[in-house]
């Protein structure tokens, strides 16, 4: 019982990205990016002791701006991207005086100040694990910095929302979504130098922006889905043009996008009408299956990588769902586990029983956040943990209750 | 006797004395002059001297003893005295009786004289019959031969004259042949039949015999022909058939015959039936007929049917009604059918069961066969009905409907009368069944296309008005007070809607319950049959209409909420706002009522299981929840809508210094206050928390100045973000979690509080995506302000509008380059100009 207890975690600052660090198969590890105007910002990489359920922290500083996004690479540990704000002026203006008086700040509204979005893929330092290890008890005090690698930067095509590593890739492609641009770079020379190989535009009426995008893992990762407002788009990496197109998948904004990892058309969506959808991008007019657990808008979905029954939901409910989509999953009826012990007729017999209460359900509703909660992300190392970070920068990690994990196994 | 007694004067002179004699001898003789003996006590008196045990001894000594001398003297002349009157007495009896006797010896020596007499004549009489006997014994010798003579000669002459009939048999024949006598014909025939058969080896005889049967043959023959030719009438057939049997035709081909004749005649009704019936109507032809109708069909309709058939609402699509239609058929085809059943019936099976074919089953035959006939043409005739049927579509008027099935259930009721155990009448009575079911299903339908019409009148109605409202809030422009006043202009008719929308679905239901009701009038015959009593009234009306509707009612509620919720969104929120009032409604007391409308009606005895009332009454609660929830949703989102666009396209980094409430601001609360007057119009008020008296001027003062001040002013201090974190946590640790989008109760006031709180929590995810200036910070204050003046009023718990404000206003503080508040004081002036 009390390892199902979940561990949290307080940032001192406001934060929206977090991601599991992708590389890293052994430890368990979440990477967290702050969002603060005033301070350094800070990357957390927050490591989970399962055996004794300790949580140790080691920060970096992120000098350059609030980060938005954060993406950590799926080939080299120490690189990540990430996607901050910066406030041209503003930096200016800090350099001179960080705390300023009113009188600098006329100054500051004098200029044109410009808030600008960027990208950049960075390296952590490689000694900063035993950096804080040497002084546990003000790890925040001297905290070491990112090295920056290479700016993903186009001041031709906007500000960047998300940066997508190619998923089990080499860590030598990402996207970048700027605005109404989809921009694939090649990283070289160890990720310093990045340059755009393709790029793919939204077109149409008004002013339109990428929200939020996914890369495929399937069709050997030629492909992208992307959300803008209401609709859902795929796009072909080889054509960078358009493959399907969900109009009006959510009746809000859609916020969040992800791919089941073992069925290659299927994809989940969530946005403001507080629904998450599931799409056969083969069919688009509609859904699959619709959740309206959420009492707000979900911020976040995310498919187990191991199980894909398993889906996470964060919401500005304040609320984290996970729900057990059995019916849509690439193991309906626990296959896999049939084949494996056909052998045992008793044990058939406990799966025919275990069969029937298998139906698609919420598993657990999380109420450990306190405001609400923009990311939630599965651990690549434990496929039966997960955290998530609420915009008080409070990070909670949580497994998957073990009734439901005994079930999905045996 | 009586003569002699008249006779004797002197015996009879004195009849008072007489019976005294006689009195006394009866007394003598012991006899009482009743037959009575005398009383005992004096009787057993020896010294009574009139007893019978007189004792003279004793007497005398009595005397003796009890008298004197001269008592004793006296006692003895008495005596004497009485001893004289009895002797006298004693000689006039024997006196009496002597002269008796004398008369009767004289008149028995005179009979004696007579009867000599008598004697000889006797003698004399007796040998005069002697002689008449003779004379008569005589007489009838001398007749004896003439008499046999004559009996002999009349025998010949009968004979003669059968032998004439005979003779003369063939032109008789060939006569009635000609004369088309039939029937005389045949029982002459059949008189001489026997005899010509019996005296066949006779030449002559034979040669009568031939002749007849060859006439016989032509007249059977004739017959046949007349049988065949499809002219005659029943009557006549029946005729035909029945001196056919007499001619010893078989039965079995002549009721084939008979039968298939028959046939003839009614397929010829059939066809006249089916050509009433327009060929399967395509639906071009349909709307063609019943295009054709409405010329044609008033005046078809109106003799059979008076007032209630002007509806232009029933329009079958053949050019006869219904009623007609069943007229006809019941009228030609049925009659004929049952006068052909009699008919048959008379001549097959009655008659043959009294003569000589009883033997020979044909009874039994004969009734397969009528039986195979009727159901074979009677399951033609249905299948016409059942199509006429089908193709009245039209739910306008249904008596007419009712009127034709009863007509056409009654006239079956004769052919059930007239062939007991056939399966026609219920065959029948199915189809009744069918049809009354098929149109309860007709109700539902025009049922429920009236509700959508009614709902799209409805949409109508509303959006008519609401273009005056959009043109009077935007007229009202900035004044605030004209927000109410011009939505209230509007809406009003929002209650007389719903309230005529109901009594509309209510007036619709009444009357197709009226309309049903028919169907188990009194003195429809079908009505009685068990089908109707019970199954009816309970699965058919009950479940398959009225329940059956406003599940439909509520589903069709429902699904206004999930079709608007993903593709924009078509429902007007007045629509939504009205079904959701209705839906209520009819949860607390318009479903009991229709419900016991019909049961009362219906007198629906529940043999099945039926819906209980308060699975509808639940099933109408949630389609009134979720109708009022996605109201709250679908008026949420607007407001949401309109803050969102307002906080996503400004640049709030380099905004200039707030001198005003912005525009958006004063219209969410424009359009928070017509909702709010939208609302209040259909659902009650509901329970607020107290608060307290001024409560718009509360403000964020407390937050602005104490705690917010200590935000901003710990914000420039290493430590704050750990502070802002804690006052934050600790604040949301006293304050209930918000559920954004969840369920409302049914009140005005919990209606508003989910609008705002949506509304309200838009702007607080809006303004943490967006990064703010000085003035931008000031800009959501006073904006804050704003709400926060008029927002209070509208919801249940006004902790729950500053919380969010806080909260709105706290995270834009958060997203802040240079958090600089602005003076309390200001934006009041700013707030209260504006």
């Amino acid at each position: 019982m009390e390892d199902d207890a979940p561990v949290i975690y307080g940032l001192e600052f406001q934060a929206r990205a977090l991601t599991a660090q992708t590389a890293e198969t052994d430890a368990i590890r979440f990477l967290v990016g702050t969002q603060s105007l005033k301070f350094d910002n800070q990357i957390h990489i927050i490591d989970f002791d399962d055996e004794n359920n300790i949580i140790n922290k080691n920060v970096l500083l992120h000098q350059a701006g609030e980060i938005w996004h954060i993406g950590a690479s799926p080939a080299d540990k120490a690189v990540l991207t990430t996607c901050y704000n910066k406030s041209e002026s503003y930096c200016f203006l800090l350099s001179l005086a960080p705390f300023t008086t009113s009188l600098c700040f006329s100054f500051f509204f004098s200029s044109d100040s410009r808030l600008v979005s960027c990208a950049a893929v960075w390296r952590m330092p490689s000694d900063w694990e035993t950096g804080s290890h040497e002084s546990p008890d003000d790890s925040a005090h001297n905290p070491q910095t990112l090295e920056l690698l290479c700016r993903l930067d186009d001041s031709a095509h906007g500000n960047a929302a998300c940066v997508l590593w190619e998923p089990m890739g080499d860590g030598k492609r990402v996207i970048s979504l700027a605005d109404n641009n989809a921009l694939l770079w090649d990283l070289q020379e160890s990720s310093t130098q990045a340059t755009v190989s393709s790029t793919a535009t939204l077109e149409g009426k008004g002013q339109l922006k990428f929200t939020a995008g996914k890369w495929s893992p399937h069709h050997n990762c030629s492909q992208l889905a992307t959300a803008n407002d209401t609709a859902i788009r795929g796009w072909d990496l080889r054509t960078m043009s358009q493959i399907y197109c969900i109009e009006n998948a959510h009746g809000q904004l859609v916020r969040d996008l992800d791919f089941n990892p073992n069925r290659q058309y299927y994809l989940a969506s969530c946005g403001d009408d507080c629904k998450v959808k599931f799409w056969d991008v083969r069919n688009v007019q509609e859904p699959i299956k619709t959740l309206e657990e959420h009492s707000h808008w979900v911020w976040s979905v995310r498919y187990n990588h191991s199980h894909d029954q398993l889906v996470l939901t964060a919401s500005s409910d304040s609320r984290l769902i996970l729900s057990n989509m059995v019916s849509i999953s690439s193991e309906p009826f626990g296959h896999l586990v049939d084949d494996e012990e056909l052998s045992e007729g008793e044990d058939n017999h406990q799966e025919d029983k275990s069969k029937e209460p298998l139906k698609d359900s919420v598993v657990s509703t999380y109420e450990e956040h306190e405001d609400s909660v923009y990311a939630a992300e599965w651990s690549s190392a434990d496929p039966w943990l997960f955290a998530s970070l609420s915009y008080d920068g409070r990070l909670v990690i949580n497994r998957v209750p073990r009734a439901l994990k005994y079930r999905i196994l045996l | 006797m009586d003569g002699e007694a008249d006779g004797s004067v002197t015996v009879s002179e004195d009849s008072g004395r007489r019976r005294r004699v006689h009195g006394m001898l009866k007394l003598y003789y012991g006899l009482n002059e009743e037959g009575k003996t005398p009383e005992q006590p004096e009787s057993l008196d020896p010294c009574d001297i009139n007893g019978p045990h007189f004792d003279p001894e004793l007497y005398l000594n009595k005397l003796r003893r009890e008298c004197s001398l001269a008592e004793l003297m006296d006692q003895e002349t008495c005596m004497v005295k009485q001893i004289r009157s009895l002797d006298s007495d004693m000689q006039t009896l024997v006196y009496e009786n002597y002269n008796k006797f004398i008369s009767a010896t004289d008149t028995i020596r005179k009979m004696k004289n007579d009867f000599k007499k008598m004697e000889d004549e006797m003698d004399c009489l007796s040998a005069n019959m002697a002689a008449i006997t003779d004379f008569s014994a005589r007489i009838s010798g001398t007749l004896q031969d003439q008499h046999t003579q004559i009996t002999k000669l009349s025998g010949v002459h009968t004979l003669l004259r059968k032998l004439q009939f005979l003779f003369e048999l063939p032109a008789r024949l060939n006569k009635c042949l000609e004369l088309q006598a039939y029937a005389q014909a045949v029982s002459s025939h059949r008189r001489a039949r026997c005899v010509l058969q019996q005296y066949s080896h006779l030449p002559s005889f034979k040669g009568i015999q031939d002749d007849c049967h060859a006439i016989m043959d032509k007249l059977a023959q004739e017959l046949r022909q007349k049988f065949r030719d499809g002219g005659s009438s029943a009557k006549d057939l029946s005729e035909c058939v029945e001196l056919l049997l007499q001619l010893d035709e078989p039965a079995e081909e002549l009721c084939d015959k008979f039968l298939s004749h028959a046939r003839s005649r009614l397929e010829s009704d059939l066809q006249g039936l089916e050509a009433e019936i327009r060929p399967y109507p395509s639906t071009s032809a349909l709307k063609d007929a019943s295009a054709r109708r409405s010329s044609s069909a008033a005046p078809v309709g109106s003799p059979t049917d008076g007032s209630p058939k002007t509806s232009s609402l029933s329009s079958p699509s053949s050019n006869t009604d219904i009623l007609e239609f069943i007229d006809r058929g019941c009228n030609e085809f049925v009659s004929s059918l049952c006068l052909v059943i009699t008919s048959y019936q008379e001549l097959f099976i009655n008659h043959a069961q009294t003569g000589e074919l009883a033997s020979k089953n044909i009874p039994q035959m004969a009734n397969g066969k009528l039986h195979a006939f009727v159901d074979d043409l009677a399951a033609r005739y249905f299948s016409l009905v059942e199509r006429r049927i089908q193709e009245e579509k039209g739910v306008g008027d249904n008596s007419l409907l009712v009127r034709a099935l009863d007509r056409f259930h009654r006239r079956l009721q004769a052919v059930a009368k007239l062939l007991p155990g056939s399966a026609v009448p219920n065959q029948g009575t199915e189809i009744v069944i069918r049809a009354a079911t098929e149109r309860v299903k007709q109700y539902l339908c025009a049922l429920q296309s009236f509700y959508m019409d009614s709902l799209t009148d409805v949409r109508q109605a509303l959006a008519t008005p609401r273009l005056s409202v959009a043109g009077a809030s935007v007229a009202g422009g900035g004044a605030l007070l004209g927000g109410p006043a011009s939505g209230r202009d509007a809406p009003t008719s929002l209650p007389e809607l719903l309230s005529s929308l109901s009594a509309s679905i209510l007036n619709q239901i009444k009357s197709v319950l009226a309309s049903v009701h028919l169907f188990t009038a009194k003195d429809i015959t079908f009505s009685n049959k068990p089908y109707f009593k019970g199954e009816f009234c309970s699965q058919g009306v009950r479940e398959s209409l009225v329940v059956s509707f406003i599940k439909f009612l509520c589903q069709s509620s429902r699904q206004f909420c999930e079709s608007a919720g993903d593709k924009g969104g078509s429902t007007p929120p007045a629509l939504l706002l009205l079904l959701s009032r209705l839906c209520l409604d009819y949860e607390t007391s318009t479903i009991s009522y229709i419900l016991t409308l019909t049961d009362e009606q219906f007198l629906v005895q529940h043999h099945s299981p039926v819906t209980p009332v308060t699975s509808l009454c639940a099933e109408a609660r949630e389609a009134a929840q979720k109708l009022l929830n996605h109201y709250v949703k679908v008026q949420g989102l607007i407001i949401s809508q309109m803050l969102r666009k307002s906080v996503e396209t400004r640049d709030w980094v380099n905004t200039i210094e707030p001198r005003n409430v912005r525009a958006v601001m004063k219209r969410v609360v424009e359009d928070t206050t017509s909702i709010d007057v939208q609302v209040g119009l259909l659902y009650e008020e509901g329970v607020r928390k107290a608060h307290s008296s001024d409560s718009s001027k509360r403000t964020f003062s407390v937050y602005s100045s104490s705690r917010q001040q200590a935000r901003y002013a710990a914000s420039y201090t290493p430590s704050a973000p750990m502070d802002t974190n804690l006052l934050s946590n600790i604040h949301k640790l006293f304050s209930e979690r918000i559920d954004i989008f969840s369920s409302v109760e049914f009140n005005k006031v919990s209606v508003m509080t989910g609008i705002i709180k949506i509304s309200l929590k838009t702007f607080l995810e809006c303004v943490r995506l967006r990064t703010f200036g000085r003035y931008g910070l000031q800009q959501i204050q006073v904006d804050c302000h704003y709400l926060q003046m008029y927002l209070w009023r509208f919801v249940s718990d006004e902790n729950l509008v500053h919380f969010l404000l806080d909260e709105i206003v706290g995270s834009s503080a958060h997203r802040c380059l240079d958090p600089a508040p602005m003076e309390q004081s200001v934006i009041e002036v700013i707030c209260e100009r504006g």
